[in-house]
């Protein structure tokens, strides 16, 4: 089992949940975040003040799926939240121990 | 209020004669009169709370709300008990009018003023009165404890506003050495701008100020209060001519094409120089044409306030984007680059454009009489220099009685409308 976390420019999660929805992922987690990167903040001016804007809002999508669809969906996400402009985001892969459904007690790639 | 009010004011204070009942008032002047009051009232309780409160951080968005709500209750009150014998009670040498009205007394159903009754004259005065405090607390926000501030609009109105009013409206020197100021100028934006200024050094920077980014809470807010603020105007300046009449009509319509080209020229300005052109640049561009044209509304033509107004915006944008950052003082909201420095354009402008076609009186350097440039500016010096001084008594004579004129630390970094209020400005999921 692994993980994936992307980290997207917020107007691209509809794309990527659809992309994702198209090759059988059917759940995920996300959430909002502020951050940045290569894309660095922005400046507000104010009647003169200037603000620099450091972190902009993006969204983390977190998914667990079995090690032979990794390839599939990292792929996935990468077209679907594709602008070509900088501040598109990054994907990060890591493994996963275990994995317990709440409800049923079921274990492994049955909970997910 | 122009100089012809030294003179209605008179009226106002001798016993009802027959001579002047038989003027009797003028019903359509009063209809007038009585709205334009209700434009001017609204200007500060919901134009001025939104313009400021927008500005204002998210934390401090209630207690800016509050100070300003506050200062119009508190002028209603201290109006009525002595501001208004103070400002247009008999004159006292020039300086202050004598306490004959104390409590509104001797002043009743029959009494009028030129035109209208002395009730609906002494209510416009009022809301002049209301919104000129209230737009001081613009340099302090986010940081001065309510109490002080209580206690300084009721002190400023008493000692700073109405010997002003008096000096130039109620028949004091400054009428009688014929300075124009038509709406407001010297009276209301200049008086403003400069206690505002000695108010924002006496009381110091807000914790961060020039380190951390102070983001303004909503500036749709403070968008719909300069617009609101621009409606208001039109009683505040043609109110002005106390009369339902030409002059009035021609101060209506030189006002909103001051505010229109103010806010265009800070637009500019600001699109030129940082590449961006903010709405809060357009909403104080509006305010900033409509102050410049105040004390010039009843006297200018069209095309005067064409350059008034356009003037303004520029020298607006420089005075809150240069000349503070330059200066140092953390004038939150900027009443003096706003109000002062627009204000003292506007009563210069007034002294270079007054057209003699629409009030007589009113001759300005381009029509031949330089010497009224020279009484606007003695006007704009002295009145700068009076609300330097009162206001600095005022403000240590506050600190004196609150104990201090700021809030906690702790309270102000958590902001004001928790630590004063207990309230939130927004419930944001």
């Amino acid at each position: 089992m692994k993980k994936i976390e992307a980290v997207i420019k917020p107007f691209k999660l509809d794309d990527v949940k659809e992309a994702l929805n198209e090759i059988g992922i059917r759940g995920m987690t996300i959430s909002e975040v502020k951050g940045y990167g290569r894309q660095k903040g922005h400046k507000e001016i104010y009647r003169g003040a200037e603000y620099v804007v450091d972190f902009i809002p993006k969204i983390k999508i977190e998914i667990v799926v079995s090690d032979e669809v990794v390839h599939q969906v990292v792929e996935k996400i990468r077209d679907a939240a594709n602008t070509g402009k900088i501040g598109d985001g990054k994907i990060f892969v890591y493994g996963i121990e275990e994995a317990i459904r709440v409800r049923t007690g079921e274990t492994g790639i049955d909970a997910i | 209020m122009h100089q012809q009010f030294g003179l209605i004011a008179l009226f106002t204070l001798l016993p009802l004669s027959n001579a002047i009942a038989g003027e009797g008032i003028d019903s359509g002047n009063t209809a007038w009169m009585i709205v334009a009051t209700a434009l001017v009232m609204i200007m500060t309780p919901a134009g001025l709370a939104l313009f400021y409160g927008g500005m204002s951080r998210y934390k401090n968005l209630l207690n800016t709300f509050a100070m300003t709500i506050v200062s119009y209750c508190l002028a209603s009150v201290i109006w009525m008990l002595w501001g208004y014998t103070l400002a247009f009670g008999p004159d006292k040498g020039g300086i202050l009018g004598g306490f004959d009205h104390l409590f509104m007394s001797g002043i009743g159903v029959e009494s009028i003023s030129g035109t209208i009754p002395t009730f609906v004259f002494a209510l416009f005065q009022m809301t002049f009165a209301g919104i000129t405090v209230a737009l001081v607390l613009g340099s302090v926000v986010d940081r001065m404890k309510f109490s002080s501030w209580i206690v300084f609009t009721i002190l400023w109105i008493t000692f700073v506003y109405s010997p002003i009013a008096h000096w130039v409206w109620g028949g004091g020197w400054m009428a009688k050495m014929g300075a124009l100021d038509f709406a407001g100028g010297t009276v209301v934006h200049i008086n403003a701008g400069v206690a505002g200024l000695v108010l924002a050094l006496v009381v110091g920077k807000r914790i961060g100020y020039g380190k951390e980014a102070m983001f303004p809470s909503s500036i749709a807010l403070t968008a719909v209060g300069a617009s609101m603020l621009w409606f208001g105007w039109f009683g505040f300046n043609a109110g002005s001519q106390l009369a339902a009449d030409g002059v009035a009509g021609s101060a209506f319509l030189v006002t909103n094409t001051s505010a229109a080209t103010g806010a265009l020229a800070w637009m500019f300005t600001e699109w030129i120089l940082n590449k961006k052109p903010t709405v809060l640049g357009i909403a104080s561009g509006v305010v900033a044409g409509l102050v410049a044209i105040t004390p010039a509304a009843g006297f200018v033509n069209l095309q005067a306030s064409l350059i008034i107004g356009f003037v303004a915006g520029i020298l607006g944008f420089f005075s809150v984007a240069r000349l503070k950052h330059k200066m140092g003082y953390d004038d939150s909201l900027d009443v003096f680059g706003v109000h002062g420095m627009c204000g003292m354009w506007g009563a210069l402008a007034t002294g270079l454009f007054a057209n003699p076609n629409i009030i007589q009186t009113g001759k300005g350097l381009f029509y031949g009489n330089p010497k009224q440039l020279w009484i606007q500016a003695v006007s704009i010096v002295a009145t700068a220099a009076f609300t330097l001084v009162g206001t600095l008594i005022v403000v240590v004579v506050t600190r004196w009685v609150t104990g201090g004129l700021r809030v906690e630390k702790d309270d102000e970094i958590r902001g004001l409308d928790g630590s004063v209020h207990g309230e939130r400005g927004f419930e944001i999921a």
